[in-house]
């Protein structure tokens, strides 16, 4: 195969990845919300089971003026959006979806860069609350850069700790050094990383930033139209993008009970939704945590769990 | 020249006309904003040279921490949204410290290799990176962690007026504010 054709290739399967992944975790939000809470609206649009809802919401978001207020700071409101987007975009380029190098660009520090990019998303939030000139949205942002930049410390240490575990940093190789007894083994690992990332993506019950019964809808206040449809699409995506990590990083990825080379891809698709799913499932069951219990949960539960996490994993290498 | 020259040439335009914006806009966030752009565009450079860890690391450090909290600091302040033209700032000292030491470095640089090609060392990877930094260099690392830790230790120390001097300002606040313990990281 010529080189510009597989480019294409993996280029179009990440950007399909893209742009199919958050939208069947919005649809299943639709869902799995109104079963649990007894929501009918959304089982109302297009007849059968609510199916056309999302679509519904597409059209209303594209139809909506995309309004910027007087005295926001314009092209750092108008450029906010895309810079919520971005860094998960680029951060599904390198997790992969299969073995034998099925993923978008395999790399050797896929882990670190994933963090990296990951970690520029709270200047979006930063962005976004500033430019809208108004004293919700700033308080939001302060919120939001104040959670992010506190989740990111346990968020780095537990994925330290399976990189540790696995003796590299690229994503596939974790993977592949991947055994069913690591479920044990990093399971606090596990538990803080899932909390972090929820965190990171600001999904309740970590959503302070967003609170709409205290400050409207925080640094999203102002955003209409198409903008405030992008910032969505930057939190569905955040999920795909978590609940990816968490699957490559702990569940073992691709590794499932038979065919893992030929069904690979299934497998991880599979697990991803099944994170997907408790992800949704904790915002219909969870109450938001007040400002200081976040705070008070990252670094005195979190941060201490991550770092005795790494002492036994050490250990255990060490013993080994 | 080669792609890769070109490339680094955009990179390096890149970083020196962000870097010029950040200190002479008016809007204070913009200045962060574009302090953004500046060290991203050095991050590119390392990425050019093969230097990936070193890149992304750049990037997890400087763009979203390091800046990161130097926007958050503007915006508890009361910055406005708009210009602020009341900014105090001497402009010629700047720049004659500024512009005389980029020339006199640019000058050394070139004066000391003139022609002189050097062969890129192989790809900067991790594990390449890992066994220098815990090999030849431990020691500067381990001194280097020393100092972190100590500046660690001081802020959290600094942010407590209920540690230290024992019992005095003890009603001055029940805990360590949030952006301490940020700026303690």
């Amino acid at each position: 195969m010529p080189l510009w054709l597989e480019l294409v290739i993996r280029i179009g399967g990440v950007l399909a990845a893209f742009l199919i992944l958050p939208l069947l975790v919005g649809q299943a939000e639709h869902k799995v919300m109104a079963h649990m809470q007894g929501r009918l609206g959304p089982m109302y649009a297009g007849g059968f089971h609510g199916w056309a809802q999302l679509i519904a919401d597409g059209v209303k978001f594209v139809q909506k003026e995309d309004l910027t207020p007087r005295a926001a700071d314009r092209p750092v409101f108008r450029l906010a959006p895309a810079v919520a987007l971005v860094p998960y975009l680029l951060a599904l380029l390198v997790i992969p979806l299969g073995p034998n190098d099925l993923v978008g660009q395999p790399l050797d520090i896929g882990l670190f860069f994933v963090l990296a990019v990951v970690g520029v998303g709270v200047l979006a939030v930063l962005m976004s609350a500033w430019a809208s000139a108004n004293k919700y949205s700033l308080l939001g942002g302060v919120r939001g850069a104040a959670q992010l930049l506190g989740y990111e410390l346990p968020l780095v240490l537990a994925a330290a700790s399976v990189a540790m575990a696995a003796g590299t940093l690229s994503l596939s190789g974790i993977v592949e050094a991947w055994q069913p007894w690591w479920l044990i083994w990093q399971a606090p690992a596990m538990v803080v990383f899932f909390l972090a990332g929820l965190a990171e993506i600001r999904r309740p019950p970590f959503d302070m930033p967003v609170a709409d019964s205290e400050l409207v809808f925080g640094y999203l206040t102002e955003y209409s139209g198409l903008r405030f449809a992008f910032l969505l699409l930057a939190e569905y995506v955040g999920i795909v993008v978590i609940a990816a990590l968490t699957t490559v990083l702990f569940l073992g990825g691709w590794q499932g009970p038979f065919a893992d080379a030929q069904l690979g891809w299934l497998w991880t698709l599979l697990k991803v939704a099944a994170v997907s799913f408790v992800i949704i499932w904790l915002r219909v069951s969870y109450p938001r945590l007040r400002e200081d219990q976040l705070q008070r949960l990252c670094w005195l539960v979190l941060v201490p769990a991550a770092l005795a996490q790494l002492v036994l994993t050490a250990a255990v290498r060490l013993a080994l | 020249m080669t792609g890769v020259d070109a490339l680094l040439l955009a990179l390096g335009a890149l970083a020196v006309g962000s870097a010029v914006l950040v200190v002479t806009t008016r809007h204070l966030v913009r200045a962060g904003l574009y302090l953004v752009v500046c060290l991203g565009a050095v991050a590119g450079m390392y990425l050019v040279l093969t230097a990936e860890l070193v890149a992304w690391v750049q990037v997890l450090i400087y763009v979203g921490a390091v800046v990161v909290l130097l926007l958050f600091a503007v915006m508890l302040t009361r910055a406005p949204v708009g210009a602020s033209d009341d900014l105090d700032r001497p402009g010629w000292p700047a720049a004659l410290i500024g512009g005389g030491v980029g020339l006199g470095l640019a000058a050394l640089l070139v004066d000391a290799y003139r022609w002189t090609t050097v062969e890129l060392p192989e790809a900067g990877s991790a594990e390449r990176i890992g066994a220098q930094v815990f090999g030849s260099w431990v020691l500067p690392f381990e001194v280097l962690s020393v100092l972190l830790l100590s500046a660690l230790v001081g802020a959290i120390v600094l942010s407590r007026p209920d540690i230290g001097s024992a019992g005095a300002d003890r009603s001055a606040g029940d805990g360590p504010a949030t952006e301490d313990r940020e700026r303690s990281r």
